[in-house]
């Protein structure tokens, strides 16, 4: 059976892990290498590593880190951010990365999603969508005017109510005028073969995932989608896990700072009927 | 010396890295002049099944793969490593064409995971930990246990051409219905998961590659 994936996430800028890592058993809570070491021997059942740096230099530091993980961490993981152009793509997958997520970019240049499936197979192009609740009007000014540009702009599918949920981008300061559920359609026909949907009003609170707005992508597209921004704790994945079609759970901080292991939270999934895979601690 | 065939496609560092990590001697060879003094070979592989029967022949490796298969020696296909030793795929095949041909080291053909097999539909690709189900003692899976979880990322699967006489798959999967995770005849081992990312499982049947 296939199990549901717990992924531990980690926002790295200028080759340090940021927002620290709390395991007592670090030397150097900064080197996203040894983190992944630990994760990896924890039992998590893949990695993400979001690069939060700007700078063109520090993305070679990027490339270093990546190499360094694939030669020391036999399990899956995922390199996002900083992806402007398809060469940002090659060089992440040629560093070993298995998936890249494209987020900005897709919105900006969406052929860059095509390209990457062309060149590294869907299974290795992944695309993170970042929804937030915007009341409707505001949302159709912005599709109307995108529409008017002769963009992709289909019309909410669900306008029983009165809000949208809109495709931010840049980190979730920029409102696209686009829908989440549309869009994720959309970058499933151009070839993303996963998609990791981060929900910017859920992100950071610890208050639990948006699971309407997970249900609604989740239930829409054929391709498996992580689960992602919000959760505090392992109630929330087995939220977000059972009650929409979630493939996977993202989590930072309730792991990183140690108030949950990766054990513990799929032995409380386990026990609570959700499958996990569980290894030997 | 384990060799990895480098045919353009992948990063084929973690599945020598890994194999280092067990004290197994790995090289990644560029081209079949590299063969000599290789005894165990490994063809790795993602993206798409066109594209990679491309690369192989452009790099001359079809006819040395299949030479060394037929010498006996110890050969593990990983992921589109395992397709590409069937007589062909529907990956990047006209709709009711012909397959693309594979290197037909194997009978059988490649075909792609249905949504509408499954109901609520089936999310393609299948991606994820999932179970085994050994069918045989296969020594490549020796010290696993029964329904031992591995790393899958792939839209297409095998479906071997099966004889009591002459069995291919070895342990089975179930994703909308079982399919063929690994397959073992005579000195052909192969998994459509990935081994050098399925962590301590994974690299207990890589060690068992390198002694069998």
């Amino acid at each position: 059976m296939l199990t549901h994936r717990i992924i531990p996430c980690l926002d790295v800028k200028a080759g340090r892990v940021v927002k620290g890592v709390n395991f007592v058993q670090l030397r150097d809570a900064g080197d996203p290498v040894e983190i992944a070491r630990q994760y990896d021997a924890a039992g998590a059942d893949e990695l993400v590593f979001l690069d939060i740096t700007a700078s063109h230099e520090d993305r070679a530091i990027m490339l270093d880190v990546v190499r360094k993980v694939a030669e020391q961490c036999f399990m899956p993981f995922t390199v996002g951010g900083g992806i402007r152009a398809i060469g940002d793509v090659t060089a992440l997958i040629q560093a070993g990365a298995e998936k890249v997520s494209i987020n900005t970019a897709a919105v900006v240049m969406p052929d860059i999603v095509a390209q990457t499936a062309k060149r590294f197979g869907r299974c290795a192009t992944v695309v993170n969508i970042d929804p937030k609740r915007v009341p409707r009007a505001e949302f159709e000014a912005r599709r109307a005017e995108r529409e008017a540009k002769g963009l992709f702009a289909p019309r909410d599918s669900n306008p029983s109510t009165d809000y949208v949920f809109e495709v931010h981008t840049h980190g979730g300061r920029k409102p696209t005028g686009i829908e989440a559920v549309a869009w994720a359609q959309e970058v499933v026909r151009l070839g993303a073969g996963e998609i990791m949907l981060t929900s910017m009003d859920a992100d950071g609170t610890k208050n639990g995932y948006d699971v309407e707005m997970t249900a609604a992508v989740s239930a829409r597209v054929d391709v498996p989608v992580v689960a992602s921004g919000g959760c505090g704790s392992p109630e929330h994945m087995r939220r977000v896990l059972t009650e929409t079609r979630a493939d996977a759970a993202l989590a930072a901080s309730i792991f990183h700072y140690g108030e949950y292991t990766i054990q513990e939270t799929k032995r409380y999934l386990a026990d609570r009927g959700v499958p996990v895979r569980l290894t030997a601690a | 010396m384990i060799g990895i065939v480098d045919y353009g496609v992948g990063n084929l560092r973690s599945v020598q890295k890994a194999l280092e990590q067990l004290d197994a001697r790995a090289a990644i060879l560029a081209g079949p002049d590299q063969l000599r003094g290789i005894d165990r070979l490994i063809l790795p592989g993602v993206g798409a099944y066109g594209d990679g029967m491309a690369m192989l022949r452009q790099r001359g490796w079809v006819a040395p793969v299949l030479d060394f298969i037929r010498t006996g020696k110890p050969f593990l296909g990983i992921c589109l490593g395992l397709q590409l030793l069937f007589d062909g795929s529907e990956e990047d095949a006209p709709a009711n064409g012909p397959l693309v041909p594979g290197l037909a080291a194997l009978p059988g053909a490649v075909v792609r995971f249905r949504e509408e097999q499954a109901t609520p539909r089936l999310k393609v690709p299948h991606m994820g930990w999932n179970t085994l189900t050994w069918q045989r003692d296969d020594p490549l899976l020796r010290g696993l246990n029964q329904g031992d979880a591995v790393y899958f990322v792939h839209s297409y699967y095998a479906r071997p051409v099966e004889s009591a006489a002459r069995p291919v798959a070895s342990a089975m999967c179930d994703y909308g219905g079982p399919f063929c995770a690994s397959l073992w005849r005579d000195n052909v081992w192969a998994t459509q998961f990935h081994p050098e990312k399925s962590q301590r499982v994974g690299l207990k049947i890589l060690a068992n590659f390198a002694a069998v």
